[in-house]
């Protein structure tokens, strides 16, 4: 059944990446991005019960914040052009 | 009882999966970019939390159960505050919701 | 199975490969970097190799992504279309060179071979007697920390290098100049402000929860850093570079990345004093195995400092130097202020 899920969240990033790839404007890509990033916290968890590896979870976690900041990072500079402007 | 636990996580995985593909499926045909972040957010909050809840359950009473939990409370935060992020960037940057098309008259292609 | 997921996993990478050469729009192109760092992360968790996916995660998806924007904030968006010239002699030497490559593979061992040479010597030593002669459960911390000390203090004193090449190119100013105006409309963030201000400290909890757990589980020093360096950008991100650098101001950034390649090194020298070889930790206590431990704990407290300064400094840095500018649209021969190198010409006046 984990592999069920894992295919599951297999598709959904495909999904993902190919609207990543379409995408017809940027924020198009920086959504299908995010999405990516978190299925691939999904996946690592789903991967981390498949090989009974707990402590693999902490990437999860890891990754989980670094997505968050990333796309954070991406919308100031893309829209604001740095932290500070305005 | 055990067999309840292990019935109710395969099919809190088994839901999430399914939202996880509607929401990949609603990323690619919905027309319009606004509309688009419903599907995403479809992913993240339905999909997740039901897989990592199916997986809670599947780990009972551990420290895995924790950290599961930890990540959980730090997705529902932060996906949200993501999403809203990405809106407001995008109507600052001149798309429109309910048109199809950037105000400075860049079409989709 | 593992062969299906890891077909899937590379036949991604590929794609993302030639999306990346293609894509004129950069932006665009760093969100495919992102994918691509992300999708090798992925790669390296069906290896087994969970060090290496978490390092890959951090470093490749997170900060490389964050320090590509800030140098995009200071150039052009757009890439410039090359001029068209014959691509044949480039794309013969590239042919060439990688046939030869490949025929170079053709006598190396097989993948995973356990007859190869690399698995039969110090490999299963270190294996088998990490538990005994070490014993922390993570034998990739181990290795790392302990049996490969040394490659470990030279892998520090590259992220040092690294950064003080950094900083004698572009440095670090002391001041910083003044060009905000005051603010009186309501602030755009709010939402940002008040998620960032719960997060940031979880985030920092759980970079020294990598840093003093990663003798048990995939993390260490390097993660750590990494981790500790995202949360404190993450701080930057939301709230401006001038709280961020009163969090850390620039006088104890500037010494860190030292300090940190010190403490490392420091050790070494501890242990020479005590009478062992450079980086020998048995000299450090009496017990074999509580030295180990004393040993591997100083030495990732070095790693982490430097490894987090360093990431710190270069984003700041970077974000000093792109301060002012809007991002421009189009081809990309600059922004309306009309320089080329902004410390001199805010230096020179004061007018941006």
């Amino acid at each position: 059944m984990i592999i069920a899920a894992i295919l599951a969240i297999m598709v959904t990033m495909a999904l993902a990446a190919t609207r990543a790839l379409l995408g017809h404007t940027v924020y198009d890509r920086i959504l299908a991005v995010n999405v990516f990033g978190t299925k691939t916290v999904l996946l690592i968890a789903a991967l981390a019960f498949l090989t009974g590896r707990p402590d693999v979870l902490d990437i999860a976690l890891a990754y989980a914040l670094i997505n968050f900041i990333g796309v954070i990072a991406v919308l100031r500079y893309f829209e604001y052009g740095g932290p500070d402007n305005d | 009882m055990p067999l309840l636990i292990d019935l109710l996580s395969w099919a809190l995985i088994l839901v999430g999966g399914a939202f996880g593909v509607i929401g990949g499926i609603g990323l690619l045909r919905l027309p319009e970019f606004f509309s688009r972040i419903h599907a995403a957010s479809i992913t993240d909050s339905m999909c997740a939390p039901c897989i990592i809840a199916g997986l809670m359950l599947q780990s009972g009473l551990t420290l895995v159960t924790v950290k599961l939990a930890f990540l959980v409370v730090f997705l529902f935060l932060t996906s949200p505050t993501a999403s809203h992020a990405l809106a407001k960037a995008a109507l600052h940057g001149g798309m429109d919701p309910g048109r199809t098309r950037r105000l400075d008259g860049e079409a989709e292609s | 199975m593992d062969t299906v997921v890891d077909i899937l996993l590379l036949a991604f990478l590929a794609i993302c490969a030639i999306s990346i050469l293609r894509l004129r729009d950069l932006f665009a192109m760093t969100m495919m970097f992102g994918l691509f760092s992300l999708i090798s992360a992925g790669l390296f968790t069906t290896m087994d190799a969970p060090d290496v996916a978490f390092t890959e995660a951090a470093v490749g998806a997170g900060i490389s992504t964050i320090l590509i924007l800030a140098t995009l904030a200071q150039t052009s968006r757009r890439e410039q279309a090359t001029p068209a010239r014959s691509k044949l002699v480039p794309l013969a030497v590239v042919w060439v060179t990688g046939a030869v490559l490949i025929y170079g593979t053709a006598d190396l061992p097989a993948f995973g071979d356990p007859d190869a040479p690399v698995h039969n010597h110090v490999g299963p030593h270190y294996i088998q007697e990490s538990g005994k002669e070490i014993g922390i459960p993570n034998v990739v911390a181990s290795v790392l920390a302990s049996y490969r000390g040394y490659d470990t203090l030279g892998e520090v004193v590259v992220v040092f290098a690294a950064v003080v090449g950094v900083m004698s190119l572009l440095g670090l100013r002391r001041r910083p100049p003044g060009l905000r105006p005051a603010r009186g409309k309501p602030d755009p963030n709010d939402v940002l402000k008040v998620i960032a201000t719960m997060v940031v400290p979880v985030i920092l909890l759980f970079a020294l929860y990598v840093q003093f757990h990663g003798e048990y589980s995939p993390g260490g020093g390097f993660q750590a850093g990494v981790i500790f360096a995202a949360a404190i950008i993450l701080y930057a991100l939301v709230f401006g570079l001038d709280k961020a650098r009163q969090v850390i101001p620039p006088k104890v950034l500037n010494r860190l990345p030292a300090a940190g390649v010190l403490i490392y090194g420091g050790v070494g020298v501890v242990t020479l004093l005590l009478g062992g070889n450079f980086l020998e930790y048995y000299a450090l206590a009496e017990d074999a195995k509580t030295a180990q431990h004393m040993g591997i704990l100083f030495i990732e407290i070095g790693v982490g400092v430097t490894v987090a300064s360093v990431m710190l400094l270069i984003y700041f840095i970077f974000s000093e130097r792109g301060r002012g500018k809007r991002p421009d649209e189009g081809n990309g021969d600059g922004d309306g202020d009309g320089d080329g190198d902004g410390a001199l010409s805010r230096d020179e006046g004061g007018t941006a």
